[in-house]
């Protein structure tokens, strides 16, 4: 009993060192959002860039002298202070007046450009830092060792969150930051500097994101993936603790490492008559405690609730049935589309073929944003779970190909069915980033369960027999499929249930004064729009011949996004052609450059820039001047 | 028989008191105003009608069945319209599919994902419209309406359901004083004609005078007074809290 005891106080301590990192990261997210309200997706690229500056500026002062380490860890963090000034003054500045979701998808482009910048000064390699001068050793707890360096940790994240509050509460700046957060016309009448303000509360937050990172240095190596991990569980860690409260996010992070520490510490306990692996349950605790914390606390646990639009409807226009010309016309397109690799092109075969999975993807994720005025950010958990569910139906089950793919878009409807009952409780950015920590929960659970899923490697020899083998026969099958779809989801758009969608979105205390369930309309919709999305991830693993648990990473469901508001939310036709537009221009960069996510985001910006209302947008606007 | 009853109605928000022992009754096509001061717990009371809140106490009966707490789309399929104090229109949508939308849903066909709602409920709707005056405005973009428009859309919309009861918050602010009295000599003949029981609030004691059958006056959360517009005008405790509050009371005698 005692070495249980003991296994658990040394993860309880583990613990408390792990949520540091975690509380700085997110207070900073959680400081960026109460000021500006830009939901920063670029911060946990900022804590990766803290990681890897820190790595090479230790190097450079000197690994072995407290200063050098010290010196370097503090530099780190100011240069990321520094670069977060910098894409505010640069960048955020000019669309703060954009819909949310233009400000949204430049963060994501920065994301995007700043991983090949980390790429191109770093390479790809894992970098293993340095560990602190001083502190290369362990204390002895109860026969347990623990390194010095967490007892350092452990006091770091209370120390800041001192500092924080005595800065918020006992400083003028803070007051000002205080007045920003809760009460803007408050803010107004202090006559203060609104732009100085802004880049400095993008300083301060950048700073803690870069400082999380820099402390992390002796603990994990600098990677790559580091960005979106980290940016997925300061989610979970603000949307716990509530937005815009610092003490709210070192409650949360406190709460979510101890969960996960005593998972690890308990590992396998025989139960009721079987072993009960806890230490695999980290994620599911994670999702207990968000899951409950939800539906007690819809605001968080410290949080207060925030007018925000969930969609911005206010930029949209109707939704007029399509005219006399469309369908022909989409007919006509979709002709077009299944005659052009009959040169027997294969590279243009797979990109149609690509594109067509991907217009579908788009378009189930735009059926939810637009007209259900619900912003997914892990939108490709359901593209990623329908892939999984064919390929194993297909190599498990051994149905052939035809049948295996029916498993796909009944995998995505059940998952959006089972995180969409939890998501329509909530809306705008909480909604949002709800969606992003369900995704990454499937995401983990795809990757851990190796038994099933083959883990990293993922699942091979998705290969279909019969009529399908032939590539053309199975591209024409995949845009037959596809269109369907799409014609099903813009159908539905502007069937009865899209109304009550829209209506449900506009004005919902108005739609349940008419006797609509506006959750349950939106339930559905969650539904739909993930069965469909899991119909274009099942096409897309026989596409490939493999899938990885990429499929459903955090990536692809900011592809997805990038397609949709490329195209423009509130046009339907938007996301196809977003999606087009975005797979060619990947796959054309990518066989020209390494860095196709730096241009690529750097497109993004300039697209965001320059159309903040997307390109289908834009051409209507064209067509409305004319 | 009467349509409405409630009974001891009580709403509080944290220690203030909104509401306080409030009951009243509404008969099919009778028109009923409630009036008071601002912050009286007027629109509160509407709220507890049509499920917006639910009471802390009391009893909403509507046609015999207690409808208090239910949530508002059941209350509004049980017979119950409401217009809101600040409009509340669907903004992206043309103005004759705001209408369709509630009439799909009263239909309920909002759950159909392939007929194309363009064409479902279209006469409907325009008849409606008709109604409010509102036809010759029915492909407008409600977002782009001026507010005395929204006003007669919310109506139309509330009108949706069939109504045994409209509730109307303040339909009539912020209209042309013209405009006013032709919306409640609207909505006063159509309670007439089709037994609507009407509840409303108003500010303008001229609208009120003209149009209320019955008036209730409600002052810090208490009914303070009811009766016919005569008894209600002469009734010293009325003029003391609108004296007091330095409404416009004196030119509707
Ligand atoms: N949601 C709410 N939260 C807190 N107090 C409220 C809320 N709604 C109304 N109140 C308070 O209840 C009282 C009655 O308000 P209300 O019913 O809107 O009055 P009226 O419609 O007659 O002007 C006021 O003091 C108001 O401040
Ligand atoms: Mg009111």
């Amino acid at each position: 009993m005692s070495e249980i005891f003991a296994d658990i106080l040394i993860q309880f301590l583990n613990g408390l060192a792990g949520a540091s990192s975690l509380f700085l990261v997110a207070a900073g997210l959680s400081l960026i959002f109460g000021v500006t309200r830009i939901v920063n997706f670029a911060h946990g690229a900022l804590f990766m860039l803290g990681l890897y500056l820190a790595w090479s500026l230790i190097d450079l002062f000197g690994r072995s002298t407290l200063l050098g380490f010290w010196g370097g860890v503090l530099a780190a963090a100011l240069c990321v202070g520094a670069i977060g000034a910098a894409i505010e003054v640069f960048v955020l500045r000019r669309i703060y007046k954009a819909p949310e979701l233009f400000q949204l998808l430049a963060t994501f482009a920065l994301v995007l450009i700043i991983k090949d910048a980390v790429l191109y000064f770093w390479g790809a390699e894992e970098l293993l830092g340095p560990r602190a001068p001083g502190l290369r050793g362990a204390v002895e707890i109860f026969g347990r060792r623990l390194p010095e360096y967490d007892l350092l940790l452990i006091v770091a994240g209370p120390l800041v969150l001192c500092l924080l509050w005595l800065l918020l509460h006992r400083t003028r700046y803070g007051m000002f930051v205080r007045a920003a957060t809760q009460d803007r016309e408050m803010l107004a009448a202090l006559g203060t500097n609104e732009r100085h303000l802004f880049t400095s509360v993008f300083f301060l937050g950048a700073f803690l994101a870069g400082l999380g990172g820099a402390l992390q240095i002796p603990r994990e190596p600098a990677q790559l993936s580091l960005d979106l991990a980290v940016i997925s569980d300061a989610f979970v860690v603000v949307v716990v603790g509530g937005m815009g409260s610092i003490g709210g996010a070192f409650l949360a992070a406190l709460l979510i490492a101890q969960a996960k520490a005593l998972c690890i510490a308990l590992g396998d306990v025989a139960m009721f008559g079987t072993i009960v692996s806890f230490s695999k349950l980290t994620l599911v605790v994670e999702f207990a405690i968000m899951a409950a914390v939800l539906v007690l606390r819809p605001w968080g646990l410290l949080g207060k609730p925030l007018a925000l639009a969930r969609g911005g409807s206010a930029h949209a226009s109707p939704l007029d049935p399509p005219g006399q010309l469309f369908w022909p016309t989409s007919l006509f397109v979709l002709m077009l589309l299944a005659f052009a690799p009959l040169g027997g092109d294969r590279y243009l075969l797979v990109l149609m073929g690509d594109i067509a999975v991907f217009a579908l993807f788009a378009v189930a994720l735009h059926f939810l944003m637009g007209p259900g005025g619900l912003v997914s950010f892990g939108h490709a958990a359901y593209f990623g779970l329908g892939s999984y569910a064919a390929a194993l139906a297909f190599l498990r089950l051994d149905l052939p190909a035809e049948a295996a793919l029916l498993a796909a878009p009944l995998a995505g409807g059940l998952a959006a069915l089972l995180f969409g009952w939890f998501c329509v409780r909530l809306s705008g950015v909480y909604l949002a980033m709800l969606t992003l920590a369900f995704a990454q929960i499937a995401w983990s659970v795809v990757f851990q369960w190796n038994d099933a899923t083959g883990g990293s490697n993922g699942l091979i020899g998705l290969w279909p027999a019969g009529w399908l083998k032939d590539r053309t026969l199975y591209f024409w099958a995949t845009l037959a499929l596809c269109a369907a779809g799409i014609f099903f989801l813009w159908r539905t758009v502007h069937a009865p249930f899209g109304l009550a969608l829209r209506a449900a979105r506009d004005q919902p205390m108005r739609a349940e004064a008419v006797g609509i369930d506006t959750r349950r309309v939106q339930w559905l919709a969650f539904a739909l729009s993930g069965a469909f999305a899991g119909l274009a991830g099942g096409l897309f693993a026989f596409a490939k011949g493999s899938i990885s648990p990429d499929t459903l990473g955090v990536a692809r469901s900011v592809d997805g996004l990038a397609m949709v508001l490329l195209g423009g939310v509130h046009t339907l036709t938007g996301p196809v052609l977003g999606a087009a537009v975005f797979t060619w221009l990947q796959d054309e960069i990518a066989r020209n450059t390494q860095y196709w996510r730096a241009i690529l985001g750097l497109a993004i910006l300039a697209l965001v820039l320059a159309f903040p209302y997307g390109l289908g947008g834009a051409l209507k606007r064209l067509r409305g001047a004319s | 028989m009467t349509l409405l009853v409630a009974n001891g109605l009580r709403k509080a928000f944290g220690g203030v008191e909104a509401v306080i022992d409030v009951g009243f009754a509404v008969a099919p096509g009778e028109v009923v105003a409630l009036i008071g001061p601002n912050g009286a717990g007027k629109s509160t009371c509407f709220n507890m009608l049509n499920g917006q809140l639910a009471p802390d106490r009391g009893t909403i009966e509507l046609g015999g069945k207690n409808i208090a707490g239910l949530p508002p789309r059941a209350i509004a399929r049980l017979g119950v319209g409401r217009t809101f104090q600040i409009t509340a229109t669907f903004a992206s949508m043309r103005v004759r599919e705001n209408v369709q939308a509630a009439l799909q849903s009263f239909a309920d066909k909002s759950y159909g994902l392939w007929r194309a709602a363009d064409t479902l409920c279209r006469e409907e709707a325009q008849a409606l419209l008709a109604r409010v005056g509102m036809a010759d405005q029915a492909e407008r973009q409600c977002g782009t309406l001026a507010y005395g428009d929204l006003k007669r859309v919310e109506l139309a919309v509330a009108l949706a359901g069939k109504p045994r009861l409209l509730l109307m918050d303040e339909p009539t602010a912020g209209m042309a004083p013209a405009e006013r009295l032709a919306l409640m000599s609207l909505t006063a003949s159509l309670a007439r004609r089709d037994k609507i029981g009407v509840l409303f609030t108003e500010h303008d004691m001229d609208t009120v005078f003209a149009h209320a059958d019955r008036i209730l006056v409600l002052d810090r959360g208490r009914l303070i007074a009811e009766g016919s517009p005569a008894a209600v005008r002469n009734d010293p405790t009325v003029r003391r809290v609108y004296l007091g509050a330095g409404t416009m009371y004196g030119e509707a005698t």
